[in-house]
């Protein structure tokens, strides 16, 4: 039976429910003994930014999966009370916060990059991210690093 | 008649490699299932964590994952992949003689 020997994970979206699915896949990845690495394009560099990942939002306007009414989803303060009740479950359940969980699939010996282009885009250097990040590499090196493996996009 | 079993042949496997039942499991055969998963030498850090999995086994009935191992064995994350660098909680399972422990976190 063939066996996947390793992942590329790119995270490109910056809201909570964007962020994680990518990050427990990365963990997930290693903890079956498969090489992982995590690629953070665009919004999705909010999970890396040291000032921003503390803050990571649920996306409570244009998401349907939270039924209920879109116009109740802007009201000011929604997006930030979902947020908070989702956080609350996710710890119940012992699912780390974005910034600790970061910090774990480092540890786990994972490969952490951020997207030249966006990092340009933001205006962003490499002190504005979290220390976990390995380099800032280009589209063209992200895929150099990826040879072998299977490209996931989240 | 029920005998210890003295060799890995003794032992029967699932197909992922874990052990059908978990009471067949005894230290002694722990070097041996350790070079079944390439580490060749076993520290005490390895122990650690091998024991730890199988009281957890023992005391709940499910192996825990990589998360709880690196809050509770006393072991850190990092250094749990540096042990068992293919899945610190599955190699341990299998080394452990416990069912594989499921959970995504």
């Amino acid at each position: 039976m063939e066996s996947i020997e390793k992942v590329s994970i790119i995270i490109s979206k910056g809201s909570l429910e964007g962020i994680y699915p990518g990050l427990i896949m990365a963990n997930g990845a290693r903890a079956e003994g498969i090489e992982a690495d995590l690629f953070f394009t665009f919004f999705g560099l909010d999970a890396i930014h040291a000032k921003r990942h503390e803050h990571i939002k649920l996306a409570t306007v244009g998401n349907p999966g939270l039924h209920f009414a879109t116009w109740a989803g802007g009201l000011p303060g929604v997006s930030s009370l979902m947020t908070h009740y989702m956080e609350h479950k996710m710890e119940a359940l012992d699912i780390p916060s974005i910034p600790e969980f970061i910090e774990m699939i480092s540890d786990t010996g994972a490969g952490i990059y951020a997207c030249q282009a966006s990092v340009d885009l933001f205006g962003l250097e490499k002190n504005d991210l979290v220390p976990q990040v390995q380099d800032i590499i280009t589209v063209g090196e992200f895929y150099e690093r990826a040879a072998g493996s299977s490209i996931i996009f989240t | 008649m029920s005998m210890t079993a003295e060799t890995l042949e003794q032992i029967e496997f699932n197909e992922e490699g874990f052990f059908v039942d978990p009471q067949a499991w005894h230290e002694g055969l722990v070097p041996e299932l350790a070079k079944r998963d390439g580490i060749d030498e076993l520290t005490e850090e390895h122990w650690k964590v091998i024991r730890f999995m199988r009281a957890e086994y023992l005391a709940k009935g499910a192996g825990p994952t990589v998360r709880v191992l690196g809050k509770s064995s006393g072991v850190s994350i990092k250094e749990l992949y540096q042990l068992f660098p293919k899945g610190p909680a599955k190699l341990a399972a299998r080394i452990a003689g416990i069912p594989k422990p499921r959970g995504c976190i």
